[in-house]
């Protein structure tokens, strides 16, 4: 039996309101001991099939309410308490001139304060260990509110002082590291201490995320392990920066598949004019048609070894996937050193259009010529990216006509069958990057 | 007391259904405002004259929140089959839907924000629900007097089906060349509008439609905006000029106050609560922009404040220790909460928890102040959401509208 311990508290202002015994471990985290008895406010969204913007948006709560009121707002008041590492609003950011408008800060100090990575990078699957920092170690002062599912009909939308409701909570937590104003993580289940990596479900809940808060400048990114994620436990970030990023801009191209619209009516094309090669899925008669969509092309990827980052953008409507091969790269060496001295590791935002330097000098300098070397080193080779496109076409479903052009009034040709076997990437193993 | 706001009605691509119970007696409510903001510049006679353009085109105004349709051409109504009730006071969202690119609302959206001129095809979608490509041509209008955007202009053209098989297609023979032949007519005889267009051109077969990525103007119909466009410009600018209040298709370089951008204007406006920014760069820190909240609160108007320095708000009962607690906030850059005695218009007094914050912009400097105010006798809103959390909630919306907005590209402004 857990015996209950007084231990110290690292930042946390939290106080319960009647204080009585303490509870759980003493120190209000997210853990099983403290979680469950917790009075986090809950949002609880309605599960419709094809959401407006904010399911809940009706007489009871006005639109932005999970947006503004809810996320911003929160997030403010925990900047007043001072449980930021900085305030990221005093970094100065701007727009790079050029064709692609590239987004660059200034932040010297979030690298010295953020958390290193404290796992080897070569292995897209890793086992979740509990010794190693997790979200269930965070105080409950850095989560904003609970995210979940309503249970019926009746269930109110918002509820500030929820009681236990569902056994696995999800949790919007800040990033106290952030990137922009209004960072987040959404941790889903938290309780069930799931390691980095998407499944159906919890994909989905990403995507409600995005549709709730009903913005296109609010999206949510996805780091897989060896892509920089920095630590092992399901997590998606998100933030708020109202100008368009760079690949929401680039142009795209329709993957024609025999079945023109998939079943799911969920369409996948590709990005063109933009460093990193990557998929662009959009559409769907419902959103778990997009989301399963986009789960399933990550699971053959994890599956495979295949580091990748994932963008949700357009308030949930267009998910971007970029498979990426930068980890592999730095430890065989083939990285410029002028590139690997900016220390910018290309993560979802970085490689969205979205970049943090650490030198002023750097960040004066900084050019699109730049951004778009550094992008490109992260990006697959067109051969390898053909390739893994088609084998996450026949893990999903979709099937590509017969070469070259179709013509409107012939018969479309027999589905080709890929009779290669899937194999993994020659990745030199045992390679360990201490970030 | 009650705040007169107006709804975002429309917030999503909704575009069959017809606006709700709740937002038509908004929108009845709201109609005066939409109604005003043409007169108000252009005078009475506008529409009129707007009528006799030939086209579809929308008028819309960024000044008010949600940016809606404040006029709608008989041509666009024939072309999309809603009625003007419909359409004044929503979005132009309303008309997009599940097959419009979604890259193509991002550029309208940009455009929109840097308040430039855009010419792109876009699918849209009629009310009952059938898809038509139009070539679609905004651009903005400034007042003279402060270099804002007055209104945006959507002049839409659509644009027919065109394919090699055009001739072999349901349409027959006879219509492919009919399409050729009236073409020019439509050009050389300006009476048929759109109308014509719609009813000759309209698509027959409108599965295919969602599948085409997309669809070129042709020249004919880049002419046809861009005509349009002109003809409404000339008007807008003709009839401005009977108010005082000019308008002109390009920004006029004032000196003086830089005005907000219309976008964060629009991203303010959707901010349902009291609160003001001033600007502390500018002497005696005057105030930039009040919400329609707190106008209501106060029971000024918007021309009587803006420009003002914040402390009328504070009378003979106000604490002196609780200002000289918020300027030295404000000297060192903090955010402070506090609660005084303040006084509306009328002379009647109430208790006003306040809470001041800085608001930094994308250069990492303070910009603004926004001061948000709760009248401590407004009825909590029911949802458990202490005051504090509710005035929170307008920084966070603020400091991002703020930060997000002032991004630019280009050279740092040399120190002066």
């Amino acid at each position: 039996m857990l015996s209950i311990k007084r231990v110290p508290t690292v930042l946390s202002n939290y106080q319960e309101e009647n204080a009585g015994e303490p509870l759980g471990c003493g120190r209000s985290c997210l853990g099983k001991c403290c979680l469950p008895a917790s009075k986090l406010p809950v949002y609880a969204f309605k599960n419709d099939p094809r959401p407006k913007a904010s399911s809940v948006a009706t007489d009871e709560l006005p639109p932005d309410f999970f947006l503004n009121t809810l996320l911003l707002g929160q997030w403010e008041d925990r900047m007043n308490r001072g449980l930021f590492r900085y305030d990221v609003t005093a970094c100065e950011t701007k727009v790079i001139p050029g064709d692609h408008g590239f987004i660059a800060q200034l932040n010297e100090g979030r690298h010295l304060k953020k958390r290193p990575t404290e796992f080897r990078v070569d292995r897209v699957l890793q086992a979740f260990d509990p010794a190693k920092f997790n979200f269930t170690k965070v105080g409950q002062e850095e989560v904003l509110f609970r995210f979940e599912a309503a249970g019926g009909d009746e269930a109110h939308p918002f509820e500030s002082d929820g009681n236990e409701g569902t056994k696995s909570p999800s949790v919007v937590a800040i990033n106290v590291s952030p990137i922009e104003y209004g960072h987040v993580l959404l941790i889903p289940r938290v309780l069930d201490s799931l390691p980095q990596r998407i499944d159906q479900e919890s994909f989905l809940l990403a995507l409600r995320m995005a549709s709730e808060a009903g913005s296109p400048y609010f999206r949510l990114g996805y780091n897989s392990l060896g892509a920089f994620a920095t630590i092992n436990h399901l997590h998606f970030q998100a933030y708020y920066l109202s100008v368009p990023f760079p690949v929401e801009k680039a142009p795209t191209a329709k993957i024609p598949t025999n079945q023109g619209r998939s079943k799911s009516g969920v369409t996948v094309s590709r990005l063109l004019n933009y460093p990193v090669r990557g998929l662009v899925y959009e559409g769907g008669k419902h959103l778990k048609d997009l989301a399963d969509m986009v789960a399933n092309s990550c699971v053959w990827l994890q599956s495979n070894n295949i580091p990748f980052n994932v963008l949700i953008s357009d308030s949930g409507r267009r998910v971007f996937l970029f498979p990426q091969c930068y980890a592999e790269k730095q430890a065989l060496g083939e990285v410029g050193q002028e590139l690997l001295d900016t220390q910018v590791n290309p993560a979802v935002w970085e490689i969205s259009g979205h970049m943090v330097l650490k030198r002023k000098k750097d960040y004066e300098e900084a050019s699109e010529d730049y951004a778009w070397r550094l992008l490109a080193e992260v990006s697959l080779s067109e051969e390898r990216f053909h390739e893994v496109k088609t084998y996450i076409f026949e893990a999903i479903g979709l099937v590509e006509p017969e070469e070259e052009t179709i013509h409107e009034d012939e018969e479309k040709g027999t589905p080709s069958n890929s009779s290669d076997p899937m194999h993994a990437p020659q990745f030199p193993e045992g390679c360990l990057i201490l970030q | 007391m009650v705040a007169l706001t107006i709804p975002s009605i429309g917030r999503r691509a909704e575009n069959t259904s017809p606006p709700s119970a709740v937002a038509e007696v908004m929108a009845g409510c709201s109609r005066r405002l939409i109604d005003q903001s043409l007169t108000a510049r252009y005078s009475d006679w506008i529409a009129e004259a707007l009528d006799e353009i030939q086209g579809c085109f929308l008028i819309t105004d960024p000044g008010v929140a949600g940016h809606p349709i404040v006029f709608a051409s008989h041509g666009f109504l024939a072309m999309s089959g809603y009625s003007r009730e419909e359409v004044l006071g929503r979005n132009g969202r309303m008309f997009q839907g599940p097959a419009t690119n979604r890259r193509s609302v991002l550029e309208i959206r940009e455009a929109i924000r840097e308040e430039r001129t855009l010419q792109i095809s876009l699918l849209n979608y009629r009310k009952d629900g059938t898809p038509h490509w139009i070539l679609f041509h905004l651009f903005p209008v400034f007042g003279v007097d402060d270099g804002r955007v007055a209104h945006f202009v959507a002049v839409q053209v659509p644009i027919p089906r065109r394919s090699r098989s055009l001739s072999e297609a349901r349409c027959g023979g006879a219509r492919g060349r009919l399409f050729g032949a009236c073409r020019n007519e439509v050009r050389s005889d300006c009476d048929l509008g759109c109308n014509l267009a719609a009813d000759l051109f309209v698509d027959v077969d409108n599965r295919g439609l969602e599948a085409e990525e997309s669809r070129e103007a042709s020249e004919q119909e880049k002419e046809r905006a861009s005509d349009a466009a002109n003809s409404i410009l000339s008007a807008l600018t003709q009839y401005s000029k009977l108010t005082g209040r000019v308008v002109s298709s390009q920004r006029s370089r004032l000196a003086g106050i830089s005005p907000l951008s219309s976008s964060l204007i629009l991203s303010l406006g959707r901010i349902k609560q009291s609160f003001v920014l001033t600007d502390p760069q500018l002497p005696d820190m005057p105030i930039v922009y009040a919400s329609d909240e707190f106008l209501s609160l106060t029971g000024y108007s918007r021309h009587e404040i803006l420009g003002h320095n914040y402390e009328f708000l504070n009378g003979p009962d106000t604490e002196v220790e609780v200002l000289h607690q918020i300027r030295q906030s404000i000297q060192v850059e903090c955010a402070c909460t506090v609660r005084l005695l303040n006084y509306r218009k009328d002379g009647s007094l109430f208790w006003n928890l306040l809470h001041v914050s800085p608001v930094r912009n994308a250069s990492g400097k303070v910009a603004f102040y926004v001061n948000v105010q709760i009248d401590e006798n407004t009825k909590s809103d029911g949802l458990g959401l202490s005051p504090h959390m509710r005035q929170l909630g307008v920084v966070g919306a603020v400091k991002v509208a703020v930060r997000s907005l002032s991004l630019c590209a280009g050279p740092s402004r040399p120190s002066s």
